[in-house]
């Protein structure tokens, strides 16, 4: 009996050991073939990155970049707790992070990554693409203070449009993201009440009595194809990619455009000198100019501990921000403007290695 | 015969067995204690920052950093009750069912079922109620419960087709296997000869399983119902889905509404703030807590129940 047990125990050791091998092994392997640089952070990064840094590895077969995709808040986090080799949020560091970020590995630079746009959805029968909307009519939507399709605002902006008498629903983003951000900051620049009532940011308090919440950009999309009445925003990519009904927004042109990569490009090139300190694009001024449009933003120390992996993050990211954008395109997101790929450049030049 | 025979002889593999079930339980126990603590220091600088005033206080606002619990709470325990006390019907009645009246031909492959539903991911349950149940909650069990009861402030005011009747009816029909599994298992355990003296009197089956199987089985039942009242509370996805999302308390059941782990699960990932990130990890003490203060309460009305039961 006892033996047996003994028995039973050594075969056991023996395989723990195997598999702690076996284990061991693998994780090894791909690190012998390459530097594997991490990074973390904004969603909305993800789908780009994953195709770009595939397509840079396809050519420089001594990097993988491994990009995870845990939210802004989490890619701040790893980057500050030095982690991750960079971190990317949909909003440049604030004061207090950036403070904290600068205790721990010293000056830290951002620069511009990605951009988006925010389209305004919507599910009106009878009424297909193309309503017209101003700023302050959707932030008296977004308020509460308009409930009905057919209210004077709206119909004023559509004359040639039968509108309904239905109430409108209207459905936010419950979970926090960057989407969020950049449609509060487009409400505050054009309605002075959302800005004291409501403010900016990645998730705030929804005053429309007549409000609900979907999670993600299919939550919302959901809710606005499943209820007749229904408004929404959504990102720009998601609502192209699923032909979504999206509205015409009025400009501070005071023209009527529409959400595509064009417009939403010609915003962003209104503004070639974006910085972490002045980074809103919302409401730029240009007759093509679309209004709801923000960045997002990668972040690196100025001075990394380990110079060789810096060197290499520093060209990934060079890559990304010029040659890479040429994948954006294909994904419905919007490349940078070239004015903004030099910037970025300029920045990313900083770093001392 | 003589006292040795009796008396327990330990050996090494006697030893390290008791030794195994012993650390394994103190495992919880250590588990538990754990995460209470990393939840309370992780809380420390919300609990400092807003007290009890927390619990009560029903804004939620991130931008100015104004944070209340209380439609959070409200709507994590709205939301499980109701669905408890629908599963609970549900689940002992095909319980009953598959022990009791069914062929076994039936009983077999319908238990099997059962169990199946119980494996299938919450997701699966959230994007069903998103896609299929909302939509028929707003255009027809919605309207047709306000044509009769809309007088009601239960059942009053617009209908989204999300909101806290659907949330609570995507959580009923997730625990329904767990209550429905486990009580079959009790009331199948239920001794044949009480059967069989019930049966002896004249009674016919149905008045067999009320009076003698089901009190029988009462205990087991409750915990199942227990259990499954757990997982209701703490179930994060399927609600967020389609609770709508809404940090308000409403006396309707068609208003959105808003629960401790949907708030944790859709703005923890953003949240940069420290208070902000305090704050709901303090939600997540809440949670633990409510899900021990509703489990203590369940036992000791279960006992209560019981000692009733006997004394009668």
């Amino acid at each position: 009996m006892q033996f047996s047990v003994f028995a039973r125990r050594k075969a056991l050791s023996i395989a723990a050991a195997l598999v702690a091998t076996a284990f061991g092994a693998s994780v090894a392997l791909p690190a012998l073939a390459a530097t594997q640089l991490t990074g973390a952070g904004s969603s909305f990064d993800y789908p780009l990155f994953s195709k770009a840094f595939y397509e840079y590895g396809q050519h420089h077969n001594d990097v993988t970049v491994n990009y995870q995709s845990i939210g802004s808040g989490g890619g701040i986090q790893q980057f500050t707790a030095k982690t991750v080799d960079f971190g990317a949020s949909d909003v440049p560091l604030n004061t207090e992070e950036y403070k904290r970020a600068e205790a721990a590995g010293g000056k830290v630079l951002q620069i511009p990554i990605a951009l988006g746009g925010v389209a305004v959805v919507y599910n009106l029968p009878g009424v297909t693409q193309g309503l017209r909307l101003s700023g302050p009519v959707i932030a008296d939507i977004y308020l509460g203070k308009i409930a009905k399709w057919d209210d004077a605002a709206i119909a004023k902006l559509n004359p040639k449009v039968k509108l309904p008498s239905e109430p409108i629903v209207v459905v936010h983003r419950s979970d926090g993201s960057g989407t969020s951000y950049i449609f509060t900051d487009y409400l505050s620049s054009v309605s002075p009440e959302w800005k004291s009532k409501v403010g900016v940011g990645k998730s705030v308090q929804w005053p429309a009595q007549n409000s609900v919440g979907g999670k993600g950009n299919e939550g919302i999309a959901g809710q606005v194809r499943e209820t007749a009445g229904a408004i929404g925003y959504v990102e720009l990519a998601y609502a192209l990619q699923n032909s979504m009904t999206y509205a015409q927004l009025e400009n501070s042109a005071r023209a009527f455009v529409s959400p595509t990569v064009n417009s939403v490009r010609a915003a962003a090139a209104s503004k070639p000198n974006v910085s972490p300190a002045d980074f809103s694009i919302v409401n730029r001024p240009g007759a093509a100019s679309y209004p709801i449009a923000g960045y997002s933003w990668v972040m690196v120390f100025a001075k990394p501990s380990d110079a060789a992996r810096g060197k290499q993050i520093k060209e990934v990211l060079e890559w990304t921000v010029t040659a890479g954008q040429s994948i954006a395109a294909s994904l419905d997101y919007v490349p940078l403007p070239a004015n903004v790929q030099q910037e970025a450049k300029r920045v990313l030049g900083q770093m001392q290695l | 015969m003589g006292e040795p025979a009796f008396r327990p002889r330990y050996r090494v593999g006697d030893r390290l067995f008791a030794w195994a079930l012993n650390l394994s339980t103190w495992f919880y126990v250590a588990l538990i204690v754990g995460l209470f603590t990393v939840l309370l220091a992780g809380s420390w600088l919300a609990i400092k920052s807003f007290g009890l005033h927390f619990l009560v206080a029903s804004s939620w606002d991130p931008v100015t950093g104004h944070f209340g619990a209380l439609p959070f709470i409200f709507g994590t325990i709205v939301s499980s009750v109701i669905a408890i006390a629908i599963a609970a019907v549900v689940g002992i009645a095909a319980a009953a069912y598959l022990a009791e009246f069914a062929p076994p031909l039936i009983a077999r492959p319908l238990a099997f079922l059962i169990e199946l539903l119980a494996a299938v991911p919450s997701v699966v349950y959230g994007l069903w109620g998103l896609f299929v149940l909302a939509p028929v909650m707003r255009s027809a069990i919605g309207p047709a419960i306000q044509s009769k009861l809309g007088w009601l402030p239960l059942f009053s005011g617009p209908i989204y087709g999300v909101g806290m009747l659907t949330a609570s009816l995507i959580l009923a029909l997730m625990i329904v296997p767990t209550v429905a599994a486990i009580s079959r298992d009790f009331i199948e355990g239920v001794a044949v000869d009480q059967r069989e003296a019930m049966l002896a009197l004249g009674a016919t089956t149905w008045e067999t399983v009320r009076r003698a199987v089901l009190p029988a089985a009462r205990p087991g039942i409750f915990g199942a119902c227990v259990l499954a009242l757990g997982r209701a509370l703490g179930e994060t996805i399927a609600t967020t889905m389609v609770i709508g999302n809404r940090p308000a308390i409403s006396a309707s059941l068609f208003a959105p509404g808003y629960t401790l782990a949907s708030v944790i699960a859709n703005e923890f990932t953003e949240a940069t703030t420290q208070v902000y990130i305090s704050t709901l990890i303090g939600l997540g003490l809440l949670l633990f807590v409510i899900s021990i203060v509703v489990n203590a309460a369940a036992r000791i009305l279960m006992h209560t129940v019981l000692r009733n039961v006997e004394e009668r």
